[in-house]
């Protein structure tokens, strides 16, 4: 069995002290010793960013690709190997903004993997700017004079869009976060798990003490119904998503996985890839 | 008896052409004869006009024919349009209801047939295509029976009534015009009755993906690519592989990196414009020394260019595009059977060089049938996978975590490491985009960025692949140097210019477009003059090997640009052009013949300057 130690790497960390990543960090790494998970059969992409950088921190099969990809990579990751567990981890700006277009297709599409968003509503990395999740009139360096966008309500956005599994942490919540990505894993299709994660250097509004009096969590209201999805998006309107605990499960999701003709359980790299003559000539055969 | 003709018919888009050349196509290559089939369209479902060319010879035959002995047209407009490209007394059969008239100074025969009469009668308007099928098989003295006996097979489940139908207007059409035309003939030698392939070069690059082990394909929609992942989305369900239509070219590439870090064999196959939104990702690749192949079917650029014509203008964008220094290998097939060991062999390649293999198809190759020789697409003589190096599973699970190196300093003779793949105990790496160091974690430290950025180039420079093939006379006078489309032309014109100029030439296939193998074109050319002919405006071959340390001084160029295929005529007027002594650089297309021009690879520099 892997302990927290076999998770870890030696390499020092390159975010700031008190970042909102090492919180999520640590939470992925005990929800996956706590599902007896070994780290050679984890593989996590990441994108660009300060929480893309997580693959230097965490022991597993990582992969780090360009900005706002992590979740075509990801998917293929699972495709080719089904037998491993497949995150894909990145932040708000590598998700909404430059990756938008890969999200509403991920979610759509349904692969078996983890998406676990690193969300500080601002650019970090580039040292200020604002974010797609920024609130309006957020003043950062590219907007001095206020933020005149809406912002993007990605769990929202991911119910809509047919995700099967809708939930949200706060990355000094351990305990609940923890749970939250040990479902998310366990769940089979794509799951979102976004996680408020402060920036403590560039974002001085949406701190861990606001979020600690903002967030509603629906994981200690007993009448709350994860599967009723349209109390769901109803909770994540009132609140501007501002939203703890798992907001939306679906009870019937069906992985792309197992809807592929002719897909097999075992991995494709595990498979024997020669073909035999009597497909190969099957296949001749049309062309005839 | 003739030994080979050249079948033409033209009219309307989406009025069920595509099914009446693929039966004419089909029933010729069954009946032993080597079929070339090319088509002129538009980036549009219906209307417009098309026509499809089908070439039918005794001999093997690889280029647009120098003309057209049979043109059935179904509008006025195929007949102004094609009529030019007749030969002198050809037979050209219109519809009677058209009122068709010949364009002046055109030396054919034009006939009419009720075809709308005949097809009105029968009941189904589809059944015009098959009297236009019956007619042309009289004229070519071709049997009726092959088209019955294929539509029997191609049309059996709709039902014996409508075979019926098909069959008798095969019949009628080609009743019609033994009854009102007996002594009209263009009778070909009877094929040799061999059972050959015709396929496109989408189908063969697909099929040479399944040979080569490719189980995963992430593509988007693309002319003229899509047919790829068409051809693999209804095979892989025989052997367990996955076909995604991903959002864009951007998720297609990178989802490739992913399966290939996995381990997997993955392709993604687009055009032009996907090439260009893939650079970033290309990058990647080579960074994280990803196996990954791709497959251009190069079309007319840049921007959406001419989205369904011919061009050879990614080359560059294949060999140095995107930012930063990275390898890449590039090869080119010569024909559409060559496309199926070679792209079997690009995974090979792929996992052996970990970097991106990319395919520069073009549109003419991608899209055009061609007869395939069974032994060109026999298993056993596909390259067998090879999965480079990897490491062992059993010897890491003896070590410790931290001790494999993913980018180790200890390389094979390509400069390569092993890698190891996500399952593996004791493999744990990070790949990433980032500079990084031998377990793969980021460093910028200057003594690493040279040792890393050398290992990355190194393991190019002696790519063991076939990376050219001569063809014709020894000790040539001239050598035609092409590549893609291209290649079927300049064989071709081999004969030609021997004739015509009583000089001796010969053709060098270029199969590794990149690295450029200068040393093996040298070795080949020798003392001979080079002519590079390529389907594009600046000369982007020569360029290339201008930049790899080719005497500019002996290399000729051909160019081409205006959408449509490089002829055997146009490469034997300029050799004669070259050999004669009249000028080093020609372009040819756009309503003119071959005629001189400045060199593009270097005026436009100068020029500016």
């Amino acid at each position: 069995m892997a302990t927290m130690a076999d998770f870890r790497t030696s390499e020092k960390s390159w975010w700031c002290p008190g970042c909102g990543d090492f919180g999520v960090l640590a939470a992925l790494q005990k929800a996956l010793v706590e599902l007896a998970t070994e780290p050679e059969n984890v593989a996590l992409v990441a994108g660009i960013g300060c929480s893309g950088k997580i693959g230097n921190y965490i022991n597993s099969y990582n992969l780090h690709v360009v900005h706002g990809r992590s979740l075509p990579a990801a998917q293929a990751v699972k495709l080719a190997n089904r037998e491993l567990t497949v995150l894909a981890a990145g932040g708000d700006g590598d998700g909404f903004a430059i990756g938008m277009g890969h999200y509403m297709h991920a979610l759509r599409r349904n692969v078996d993997i983890t998406y676990v968003v690193m969300d500080n509503q601002i650019y970090g990395l580039t040292k200020g700017q604002t974010s797609p999740t920024s609130d309006g009139g957020f003043h950062t360096k590219s907007t001095p004079n206020g933020n005149i966008e809406k912002s993007v309500n990605q769990m929202q956005l991911a119910i809509a869009s047919g995700c099967g599994f809708v939930a949200n942490g706060l990355s000094s919540n351990q305990k609940q976060l923890v749970q939250i990505i040990k479902q998310a894993i366990q769940f089979p299709g794509f799951a979102l798990v976004n996680t408020y994660s402060p920036c403590v250097t560039f974002n001085k509004v949406n701190t861990y003490d606001f979020y600690k009096s903002e967030l509603v969590n629906v994981d200690e209201d007993p009448t709350y119904d994860r599967h009723d999805k349209f109390a769901a998006m109803k909770m994540l309107m009132e609140h501007n998503e501002l939203v703890t605990g798992i907001i939306y499960e679906d009870p019937n999701s069906t992985r792309y996985e197992d809807l592929v003709k002719g897909f097999k359980p075992e991995g494709i790299v595990n498979q024997k890839w020669e073909v035999d003559d009597e497909t190969w000539n099957k296949v001749l055969a049309q062309y005839k | 008896m003739l030994k080979e003709v050249c079948w033409q018919i033209g009219g309307e888009q989406g009025g069920g052409l595509d099914s009446t050349v693929e039966v004419f196509n089909t029933v010729a290559s069954r009946a032993g004869y080597y079929v070339y089939a090319y088509k002129t369209f538009a980036s549009r479902i219906k209307g417009g006009h098309t026509d499809f060319t089908t070439r039918l010879s005794t001999e093997r035959v690889q280029a647009p024919a120098a003309g057209v002995n049979l043109l059935v047209t179904l509008d006025q407009e195929s007949i102004d349009l094609c009529a030019r490209n007749v030969y002198p007394g050809a037979i050209i059969l219109a519809d009677e209801a058209i009122n068709a008239k010949l364009p002046e100074g055109i030396d054919a025969k034009l006939l009419t047939m009720p075809l709308n009469k005949l097809t009105l009668a029968l009941g189904n308007p589809l059944m015009k295509n098959n009297l236009v099928l019956g007619a042309s098989a009289a004229f070519l003295g071709m049997p009726i029976d092959g088209f019955k006996t294929y539509a029997t097979t191609r049309w059996g489940n709709k039902g014996e009534e409508f075979v019926a139908l098909i069959h008798k207007s095969m019949q009628e059409g080609y009743d019609y015009v033994v009854a009102n035309w007996p002594e009209l003939r263009l009778e070909i030698e009877e094929g040799d009755g061999k059972e050959r392939l015709l396929m496109i070069g989408n189908e063969a690059a697909a099929l040479g993906a399944l040979a080569g082990g490719c189980r995963t394909v992430f593509s988007y929609p693309i002319t003229p690519a899509s047919e790829i992942a068409e051809s693999l989305v209804k095979i892989f369900p025989k052997v367990g592989g996955v076909a995604v239509q991903m959002e864009d070219e951007l998720a297609s590439i990178v989802a490739c990196i992913g399966a290939g870090f996995t381990g997997a064999r993955a392709m993604t196959a687009t055009a032009g414009p996907g090439i260009s939104l893939m650079q970033e990702a290309m990058g990647l690749a080579a960074m994280t020394e990803t196996p990954v192949v791709i497959v251009d079917t190069q079309r007319g650029g840049p921007s959406t260019g001419m989205p369904t014509k011919q061009e050879q203008s990614d080359l560059m964008a294949l060999a140095y595009g995107g930012h930063g220094d990275s390898p890449r290998i590039v090869l080119a097939p010569g024909s559409v059977g060559e496309l199926i060991p070679m792209t079997a062999e690009a995974f090979n390649l792929a996992d052996n060089y970990h970097c991106p293999v990319l395919i520069a198809s073009d549109l003419a190759i991608a899209l055009f049938q061609q007869t395939v020789e069974p032994e060109e697409a026999k298993l056993s003589s596909m390259p067998q996978i090879n999965r480079g190096p990897l490491a062992n599973p059993e010897e890491l699970a003896g070590l410790a975590r931290d001790v494999f190196q993913r980018y180790s300093k200890q390389v094979n003779e390509n400069g390569v490491s092993a890698r190891s793949l996500p399952g593996i105990k004791n493999g744990q790496f990070l790949a990433t985009g980032a500079e990084h160091g031998a377990f793969g974690k980021v460093t910028e430290s200057a003594a690493n960025r040279v040792y890393m950025m050398d290992r990355r180039m190194r393991r190019i420079q002696n790519v063991n692949t076939e990376a050219v093939r001569y063809f014709g006379s020894e000790n040539a006078d001239i050598v035609v140097i092409g590549f893609g489309t291209t290649v079927g032309a300049a064989k071709e014109s081999i004969a030609e210019i021997e004739a015509a100029t009583g000089k001796k030439a010969g053709v060098l296939q270029i199969r590794l477009i990149y690295p450029v193998p200068v040393a093996q074109i040298q070795a080949y050319v020798k003392g001979a003059k080079a002519m590079v002919v390529e389907s594009n405006a600046t000369g982007q071959f020569s360029f290339m090997l201008k930049g790899a340390g080719y005497n500019p001084a002996n290399l000729y160029s051909l160019l081409k640009y205006d959408g449509t295929l490089i002829t055997v005529e146009e490469i034997r007027n300029a050799a004669m052009a070259v050999l004669n002594g009249e000028g080093q650089y020609f372009v040819s297309g756009g309503g003119q013949g071959v005629r001189k021009a400045a060199d593009p690879t270097i005026t436009l520099a100068a020029q500016e300057a």
